[in-house]
């Protein structure tokens, strides 16, 4: 479609940004308690026995691992949701005839999601200043990867809502994917604890690569180098966007 | 006159193989209300979400006041609206959210005054801010009709629009239908129930098994519409019918129990009372009378042979 449609791009965002804020109070309690709850257990009774890691203290060692994980988990099942929802009540029938491109309702969609996702990001580090010092080396690069990284699985979030047939499938890719591979992507050790082989496992783990990115960005060191993190990023970005733009040329799962 | 609408020659069939839509061409002008008659499953509503870009057809072409539906959806969608068959709408958004939100979806900016006066013409504006959960079945599909109207479409598609609603309900929609062409609306419906067809629709389409069966105006579908029947129960069976009730063209039917005779209801003598007369003159009792209108079904089956035996 020609021209630019940025009275619907609008309409679809304000109305993400609303469905959060009916429960803005969940929205943003929740990410406080969880984080308070991983500083007492591994910040403070199992952190003040761990040695300190990359020269860092655990406590601080574990936040940006705990802000990305949330950041993950919340992105896939908001964004999967997001279009998931209008699919199951039928209400997609509206934005399916509606003069709105295709890159159009992922702006819409995607946007919101990857809005709330990078709002949770800084609730939880905020919240994790509050317990432990947080040097953050390299703010600007830590606030756009946690854009980017926010951006890339609200994609791969949309694509898992356009995918789905069921609540089922719905939760469980957060669950059984996602929450897996951060566990084991290095969000509460370095992978370089890890014995061989399964030091070199995890390098096929995709995450392991963002949380390395991100810890960088606080702490000048990762498990792999930033350029390896932010390639592994673009690439992650590119795939989710390569795979949007087939499934609008194609209808696939949203029209027969 | 330029069509509002053309369909050129369009057809779906699914992955699966069903062929849901035949090879159709329709043109639509503007400011008609167009019915779309068949029963359920005929193809109806596969048509209509093709037109509105919910479907992709399997081929042909379609044209929204000249704007090709594939090549320059955003002008052709536009100037449509569409009011589905299902109650779809989200429950928990305000009714006047919701109408707000559509008219910004199809690309118009906000005009509150515009989207006030549709919720007043369609009786919602005292439960504008009402949760759409909060209505009734009825309240819901005027909240459908006032999101479809919010970006001010030339072309307004319903879908069943009066598909379980009440008597009192659905006579409001055919005021509602008919004040809205009044504003110079291009009304296009689909509907399994003739009388509908028959109180809203200027010109009406047939549709059955995917075949768009004939177009033509409403009086003269009516007339071909229009039969009737009666049957007759006999008291005594009979093995044939009498030479003297030949002029009705009647048929024997349950072993002979039955006479039955085919009228035109809207003729001026639907010719009983003479063969009532007749009976009792032969002596011929009966013990029940029945009068029946053919069924759609009925008459898709007349429609099919007739065309059967032109060509």
């Amino acid at each position: 479609m020609r021209g630019f449609n940025r009275h619907g791009v609008w309409a679809i965002y304000r109305f993400e940004m609303a469905r959060a804020l009916r429960t803005i109070w969940q929205s943003l309690v929740t990410p406080v308690v969880t984080t308070a709850l991983y500083f007492v257990v591994f910040g403070g009774a199992i952190g003040s026995r761990m040695q300190e890691l990359d020269g860092v203290s655990y406590g601080s060692f574990i936040v940006p691992g705990l802000i990305l994980m949330g950041t993950l988990q919340l992105s896939i099942s908001n964004a999967s949701i997001g279009i998931y929802f209008p699919k199951f009540t039928g209400t997609v029938y509206e934005l399916l005839s509606a003069p709105v491109s295709a890159m159009e309702m992922v702006i819409g969609f995607v946007g919101a999601a990857a809005t709330k996702s990078v709002a949770l990001g800084l609730i939880t580090l905020v919240t994790a200043m509050l317990f432990v010092e947080v040097p953050i080396a390299h703010p600007v690069l830590m606030f756009a990867m946690l854009v980017l990284t926010s951006i890339a699985f609200c994609l791969a979030g949309f694509i898992i809502g356009i995918w789905a047939k069921g609540f089922e499938q719905l939760s469980f890719v957060p669950s059984l994917i996602i929450t897996p591979l951060t566990f084991l992507g290095g969000a509460f050790y370095t992978i370089n604890m890890l014995p061989e082989p399964w030091r070199t496992v995890s390098l096929f783990n995709p995450v392991v690569y963002l949380i390395s990115g991100f810890r960088w960005s606080f702490f000048g060191v990762g498990d792999v180098s930033i350029e390896v993190s932010l390639i592994a990023l673009a690439a992650f970005l590119a795939v989710c966007l390569l795979a949007i733009g087939w499934i609008f040329r194609t209808g696939w799962r949203l029209k027969n | 006159m330029q069509p509002i609408l053309s369909v050129n020659g369009v057809s779906k069939t699914y992955a699966s193989g069903h062929q849901a839509l035949k090879t159709v061409d329709l043109e639509i002008a503007k400011g008609e209300i167009f019915a779309l008659l068949g029963p359920n499953g005929a193809g109806k509503t596969t048509l209509i979400s093709i037109i509105c870009g919910i479907v992709t057809p399997s081929s042909g072409t379609i044209l929204v006041d000249g704007y090709d539906a594939v090549a320059e959806p955003r002008q052709a969608r536009m100037k449509i609206g569409l009011v589905p068959q299902e109650l779809s709408v989200d429950m928990f958004e305000t009714v006047q959210a919701t109408t707000r939100y559509s008219r910004r979806l199809f690309g118009r900016g906000s005009d509150h005054d515009y989207v006030d006066q549709v919720l007043k013409d369609l009786s919602l504006y005292d439960k504008r801010n009402a949760k759409v959960m909060e209505l009734s079945g009825g309240m819901k599909r005027r909240v459908l009709i006032a999101k479809a109207l919010a970006h001010e479409p030339d072309i307004l598609f319903l879908d069943e629009p009066t598909a379980g609603v009440d008597v009192s309900l659905r006579r409001d929609m055919w005021k509602l239908v008919h004040k809205l062409r009044d504003k110079g609306t291009t009304i296009i419906l689909t509907t399994h129930y003739i009388e509908e067809a028959e109180e809203m629709a200027d010109r009406v389409g047939v549709i059955n098994k995917g075949e768009l069966l004939l177009v033509e105006r409403k009086a003269e579908l009516m007339k071909k519409l229009g039969k009737r029947e009666m049957d007759i129960a006999l008291v005594e069976p009979m093995a044939a019918i009498p030479a003297d009730l030949g002029e009705w063209h009647l048929a024997l039917e349950d072993e002979g129990t039955r006479l039955r005779y085919t009228f035109d209801a809207q003729a001026e003598r639907t010719g009983i009372p003479s063969l009532l007369r007749k009976l009792s003159d032969l002596g011929i009792q009966f013990k029940d009378l029945d009068t029946s209108k053919s069924s759609l079904e009925d008459i898709f089956v007349d429609l099919v042979a007739e065309r059967e035996a032109v060509a």
